[in-house]
């Protein structure tokens, strides 16, 4: 008869719904500087085809995977206050989804 | 169709309404998990379902964001030589030379290029959660309940990518 395993420990899964966040909230954040400053904006111009969006998803995506293998050593079979990680990883992505509306930038750099 | 169009039709009508579509079977997959509808048995057949359907549906997702970025948007923000003013093959500056349509790209566009980016991140991640819980998932309400808020924020990110993507290619068609 099949049975179910329920005593993982929920470190790895904290981990990556953490690191979710993280890569949203750098995309985010990284989309607004590039809006902000023209520095930025010509620094996050990696390939010109693409223009800046290369330099600034690609940021996201490390940020991403690279706090995840960093997040999934930290826990790796740990008990986390899933709850909690879990909101400050939603908080994040909430970030991220924020500083992607354009609205947003006119709002708080003082453009259209 | 030319490569322009055959690429355009991958991007948004393949890869982004595979994942688009698969959106809802799968959140349900999820919700029904629970361990007082389930047997062991349909515990595990189900979650074994559940698994290779999340990972086709994020792999899906990250080849919508990809082929968007790398293959079709460089056609869409492509400059004209100066002095043309037939600017059909030129979306970017089709859209911004008219006051009527520059809102699909102000607004559509720079919205809907950001914001896809974030659907397979949260894709991967539910993916993954239900990978490493396996049929466990159904004895753990609250994580169920994080991966059905993560995989919305997936869903909610591609539809503005997707419905952006059809207004705008309305508005002027990568040729």
């Amino acid at each position: 008869m099949a049975t179910i395993e329920t005593n993982k420990p929920n470190g790895p899964v904290a981990a990556a719904l953490l690191a979710g966040g993280i890569g949203s909230a750098v995309l985010g954040l990284v989309t607004f500087a590039v809006e902000a400053s023209e520095v930025v904006k010509t620094s996050m111009n990696w390939y010109k085809p693409v223009g800046p969006l290369m330099g600034k998803s690609s940021l996201g995506i490390i940020a991403f995977f690279l706090s995840w293998v960093i997040l999934t050593y930290v826990w790796q079979g740990k008990e986390t206050n899933f709850n909690r990680i879990a909101t400050i990883a939603i908080v994040l992505v909430a970030v991220g989804l924020i500083f992607t509306f354009p609205p947003v930038w006119g709002i708080l750099l003082g453009g259209e | 169709m030319s490569t322009n169009d055959l690429w355009t039709t991958t991007h948004g009508m393949v890869f982004g309404f595979i994942f688009l579509l698969g959106f809802a079977g799968a959140l349900v997959g999820v919700y029904m998990m629970k361990a007082e509808w389930l047997t062991t048995e349909g515990a595990n057949a189900n979650v074994s379902r559940l698994r290779i359907f999340l990972w086709l549906l994020a792999a899906a997702v990250w080849a919508a964001v990809f082929t968007g970025t790398y293959i079709v948007y460089p056609w869409y923000r492509a400059a004209p030589p100066e002095g043309l003013t037939d600017l059909a093959n030129f979306p970017r500056y089709l859209l911004l030379a008219n006051e009527s349509t520059a809102f699909w790209h102000k607004f559509g566009m720079e919205w809907k290029e950001h914001v896809a980016f974030i659907s397979p991140m949260a894709a991967t991640v539910v993916a993954f959660v239900v990978q490493y819980y396996g049929a466990a998932l159904a004895k753990k309400p609250e994580i169920r309940r994080w991966v059905m808020i993560f995989f919305t924020v997936a869903f909610f990110a591609a539809s503005v990518a997707g419905m952006f993507g059809a207004f705008i290619t309305k508005a002027a068609p990568i040729r």
